[in-house]
């Protein structure tokens, strides 16, 4: 069964009296495991398949069944619930919380799920293995790098080993050296945890990575280009 | 999650210093004033109680009506029997006997002639007598800066900002004229055994404190006296106590045809000071009532503030998968921990000015030189039990209510913009 499995998927949204259809008949399925990427210009409507994708937003027509469940039927619990449990996300800015240190990062996404204390710390620790971060565990946000701040926020989306990891733009605030480690590093993880990532980019770094790119132009899926990444 | 919270609130000081210091604020300002307001208005009704009304007064009911005048021809006459009386009816209250009156104080030079003259409120109180406790009422001891009191009836005290306006010193004699109480004119001398500084203008502005028995012969006032003043034995004041036995005497002693029939009235009904009494009740009220309002509102607006500085961190944790009510309630429980930190703090504060006033004093004599009012030249707060949560509890409850309306903006965030939001 795919990990995702979207079928005629709309989206509009209303503008005056008006209505803006950010997406028309998307249909889209992926598998467990995938490293994929959907690709367009701005205002192509990838950030908002990633919404849908994501349980942040419900999609207008169409079925949209993620991880088994059926977006639209799904109250804001229970979708922050599967978010909270079976996903990773990962921000343009990174968006880590200043006043805490990477440790305390990578640890609250565990919070929120009221796991262990033991267990916490073992997938903590684990995570910043993972991203190679286990001397900057008592540093904050501010003293570090871009792209250091990028791998904890790797670290922190992938902690409690999601099924599916979403990235927007994640290499956007970052140097062409730092955007290839992070980018190896993802694909590492993709390959050694069998993690999902779907992207939404436009940068052609990330896109020489992904295995399968998926082409959005004005609302509509017009390529979907199953190719073989960096590995 | 608790425990990260609070990491989080001690890290990040203007999500937690700011409000704090604004609770403490307000708390301290709410404590601090109910203690001063407690604190002057217990002043103020101890001092009109000790010079001026007791927590009863019996009165004729004709000298009732025109009391601020001192009419000693409608005192009341055999007052010893009355007080026999009145002690039989309610052993355990101070009954005394006074007699309040007005005259012209005269001093003579050498020759006799007037040498200078003025307006003066004389107090005949019971302060020979052994076992009277018209000494302690009066604080005469206390306020004794010159001399010695009274040691026989034609002694008398007189305020020392008084006799140097007259020009007298200690062993001066000086002449009381004035009326009897059969209206015809009275002149008498007296000594100046010692002077007073009360600390209210009112008093110290050109009073005379006699003993009652020299008084009496003055006015040829003889077992009379214009009032007849009750006070509890710990001299606490209870408006419902003393209305009720006020009541008790009305039925007992009053006939309402008879001018001169005793009438009992407590402390509450006069002078005006029910109504004083009554604000006194209701400032606690007034003041957490303002308070709260005030801080919900600074709190309200520091919340959205810290919801605006905070937003990327909300959108985080939303799209991580924190519910909304969780996060709401997780940022209430935030506000719950600076209410009680803030609230601790401005109660302790409160307090300890207050206690630094209650004992030292603050003398603000310089405003009241034209006042009538017998309020003390010092205001000395007051701190009682509830000193302690008058302002803890509003603190606490005006942090909660300033986060819960600011925090409804994270029910209003639509999880659906924030990649773009949290992208900038």
């Amino acid at each position: 069964m795919p990990l995702i499995k979207m079928e005629n998927i709309v989206k509009e949204y209303p503008m005056g009296k008006a209505r803006f259809t950010a997406l028309k008949d998307i249909n889209l399925s992926v598998e467990k495991g995938e490293f994929c990427g959907l690709i367009g210009p701005s205002g192509s409507g990838k950030t908002t398949l990633l919404n849908i994708v994501g349980a942040l937003d419900d999609p207008t027509g169409g079925t949209a069944v993620v991880l088994g469940s059926d977006i639209s039927g799904l109250s804001h619990r229970q979708a922050a619930e599967m978010r909270s449990r079976h996903m990773g996300f990962i921000f343009q800015t990174y968006n880590l919380l200043p006043v805490y240190t990477v440790y305390e990062n990578v640890e609250f996404p565990l919070l929120i799920m009221k796991m262990a204390d033991k267990d916490r710390k073992n997938k903590v620790n684990a995570a910043l293995e993972w991203v190679g971060l286990s001397d900057k565990r008592k540093s904050r946000p501010g003293q570090l790098s871009g792209g250091e701040s990028q791998r904890v926020a790797v670290a922190r989306a992938i902690v409690k080993r999601p099924e599916l990891v979403l990235a927007d733009e994640p290499t956007a605030n970052l140097d062409a050296e730092n955007s290839h480690n992070i980018l190896d590093m993802m694909v590492k993880l993709n390959r050694e945890l069998k993690t999902t990532f779907v992207f939404a980019t436009h940068d052609e770094k990330v896109i020489s990575y992904l295995r399968r790119k998926i082409h959005l132009f004005d609302g509509k899926i017009v390529k979907d280009e199953p190719a073989r990444g960096k590995e | 999650m608790m425990r990260f919270l609070i990491k989080g609130l001690l890290r990040d000081r203007s999500r937690s210093l700011f409000p704090v210091l604004t609770v403490s604020a307000g708390v301290f300002l709410t404590v601090f004033f109910y203690n001063f307001m407690q604190g002057v208005f217990a002043d103020f009704v101890s001092s009109n109680a000790r010079f001026d009304t007791g927590h009863v007064k019996v009165m004729t009911r004709a000298y009732a009506e025109l009391a601020d005048q001192f009419p000693n021809d409608l005192a009341i006459l055999e007052c010893g029997r009355l007080i026999d009386e009145l002690r039989g009816m309610k052993s355990d209250m101070l009954w005394v006997p006074r007699i309040r009156f007005g005259g012209l104080l005269d001093v003579p030079d050498e020759k006799g002639e007037t040498r200078s003259q003025a307006p003066v409120l004389g107090i005949g109180a019971n302060i020979l007598e052994e076992g009277s406790q018209e000494k302690k009422i009066l604080n005469l001891e206390g306020a004794l800066v010159e001399g010695t009191l009274p040691r026989s009836a034609d002694e008398i005290l007189i305020s020392r900002d008084f006799a140097e306006r007259l020009g007298v010193k200690t062993g001066d004699t000086a002449t009381l004229i004035g009326s009897t109480m059969y209206g015809s004119m009275a002149m008498y001398n007296f000594r100046i055994s010692g002077m007073l500084r009360f600390g209210m203008v009112a008093l110290d502005r050109s009073t005379i404190v006699a003993d009652i028995e020299g008084v009496r012969e003055a006015l040829d006032m003889r077992d009379a006296a214009g009032e007849i003043l009750g006070y509890t034995r710990d001299m606490v004041y209870s408006d419902e106590k003393m209305t009720e036995l006020a009541e008790e005497f009305g039925r007992r002693f009053s006939g309402s045809d008879d001018e001169f029939s005793p009438v009992m009235l407590p402390l509450g009904r006069q002078r005006g000071l029910g109504e004083y009494l009554s604000l006194v009740k209701s400032m606690g009220s007034i003041i957490v009532a303002v308070f709260m309002v005030a801080m919900s509102i600074v709190l309200w607006n520091s919340g959205l503030l810290n919801s605006l500085r905070r937003y990327g961190e909300i959108g985080v944790r939303l799209a991580m998968g924190e519910p909304k009510g969780a996060l709401y309630r997780r940022t209430i429980a935030e506000s719950v921990i600076i209410g009680i930190i803030g609230s601790a703090a401005g109660t302790l504060a409160g307090i300890a000015i207050s206690l630094y006033l209650k004992y030292v004093g603050l003398d603000y004599s310089g405003v009241m030189q034209n006042s009538t009012v017998l309020i003390p030249n010092e205001i000395r707060t007051d701190v009682n039990f509830t000193s302690f949560y008058i302002g803890f509890i509003p603190g606490l409850i005006a942090s909660v209510l300033g986060t819960a309306f600011s925090g409804i903006g994270i029910y209003r965030r639509q999880t659906a913009n924030l990649f773009k939001e949290l992208e900038v």
